[in-house]
């Protein structure tokens, strides 16, 4: 099979917001949808200041642990869960994404992982997109193989907290408390 | 009593060395206070990640992929037919995917409020265009071409003339946002956007082609521009699962 070269990551730029926000982008599920809730957060800098042209984009399970996409083995979910967030930072540097809570999904090797959401993070000034995940703080974390490889000190970096509508997590991308990033 | 059950999974080899600009990267000034200072931890593909969003026609209004019919009047500008194939690393066409795209107005100026350098906005362009790509991977967009413009970030600082493609893959290890820019760009050597792409090669994969055969006589100029996103072999996955 012929082997092709990759294109290059270049960063979104300042205007991100013209292109890729859409109306329903936050919006997981629809308000009102059972168990509905809000994730939000501050994008910071090495500062501490708040990003306003950020952007994060979000890939999860449905509650059942499914996906709807023809590589998951087990068989494509059902249903219409999209899965995917997607909302550009106000200018005060925050976002929400509203969602349900993904299913326990299966892990290499008879593992299971925890509850968790996949998050890109672009931005001007990031040349390549930011991964990490969100984890929550009142699910069980203690056996997740991934959460396992990060060290101990940094992952509550990685753990939404509770809060009146659903959860917080805050990105920083850069020093205090800096956000545990990943290769993929 | 549990039973390993085999999973096949995909697994997304990554990219070669050089095809990515590094996180941190001086001459891009904004790099400084954004890049994360420490490791970067190795994530496994698992589901989540050799899975990614499948986003569809749903997504399209009717001149999403014509920036130049999405207003009463014809924007300003040089038109231009800009297509290519979405592909991955193993020449595989990405079909039925959604690519994005947004860039600036012939005289380089983007519809934001943040874009205050004086050129004049175009009341018949906006900048942003959505396609699905066909059962062979292949776009088409219909534009103007973008402008150079000056940023701040060092002396006499311009940008090429470029296009911000936003394409998903089909999992997602491959999303992936990159620019596309033009042939014989005078403007390269002093971009360190352009330039963060250690490996020159690479940085010339993210100049379009132009093509005389996609070229529309007496109306738009075309230019090939193919994205490639990173190729997939199988991997072996086990869950044990209970066997009743």
């Amino acid at each position: 099979m012929t082997k092709l070269l990759p294109t290059p990551s270049q960063t979104v730029g300042p205007y991100l917001s013209i292109g890729l926000p859409w109306p329903d982008g936050p919006y997981v599920v629809a308000e009102g949808t059972p168990g509905a809730f809000w994730i939000r957060g501050t994008v910071r800098d090495g500062n501490g200041d708040p990003v306003p042209d950020a952007m994060i984009e979000t890939w999860q399970a449905d509650p059942e642990g499914g996906f709807r996409h023809p590589d998951d083995p087990r068989g494509e979910a059902s249903g219409d869960f999209r899965g995917f967030g997607r909302c550009p930072t106000t200018p005060e540097g925050t976002y929400g994404i509203l969602t349900l809570l993904p299913g326990v999904v299966p892990g290499e090797g008879g593992t299971t992982q925890a509850r968790h959401i996949d998050v890109s993070v672009f931005a001007r000034g990031l040349l390549n997109r930011c991964v990490t995940r969100i984890y929550f703080e009142d699910q069980d974390n203690s056996d997740d193989p991934v959460l396992a490889t990060v060290p101990e000190e940094r992952r509550g970096t990685l753990i939404a907290a509770k809060t009146g509508d659903g959860y917080r997590f805050d990105v920083r991308l850069q020093g205090d408390g800096e956000t545990v990033f990943f290769r993929v | 009593m549990a039973t390993p059950t085999e999973f096949r999974l995909p697994h997304y080899g990554e990219d070669p060395e050089g095809t990515h600009p590094p996180l941190d990267y001086a001459g891009y000034r904004s790099t400084a206070l954004r890049h994360p200072k420490q490791d970067l931890v190795l994530l496994p593909q698992m589901l989540t990640e050799v899975t990614g969003p499948l986003l569809g026609p749903g997504r399209l209004g009717e001149f999403d992929n014509d920036l130049t019919r999405q207003h009463a009047g014809e924007p300003q500008g040089q038109r231009i037919i800009v297509t290519g194939r979405l592909l991955d690393g193993d020449g595989r066409p990405v079909r039925d995917s959604l690519v994005e795209i947004w860039q600036a107005n012939a005289g380089g100026r983007y519809r934001h409020t943040g874009d205050r350098w004086p050129s004049p906005l175009d009341p018949n362009f906006d900048g942003v265009g959505r396609a699905l790509t066909d059962s062979d991977g292949r776009y088409t967009f219909t534009t103007i071409k973008p402008g150079a413009y000056p940023w701040k970030n060092h002396d006499n600082a311009w940008r090429p003339a470029h296009i911000h493609f936003s394409v998903f893959g089909s999992a997602f290890t491959q999303r992936l946002v990159t620019q596309m820019y033009f042939p014989d760009d005078p403007l390269f050597s002093q971009d360190p956007i352009f330039n963060s792409i250690p490996d020159e090669k690479a940085r010339r994969r993210m100049v379009s082609r132009y093509d005389h055969e996609i070229t529309q006589s007496e109306w738009a100029l075309g230019f090939q521009f193919d994205i490639v996103l990173r190729g997939r072999d199988a991997s072996v996955f086990e869950e044990e699962e209970d066997d009743e």
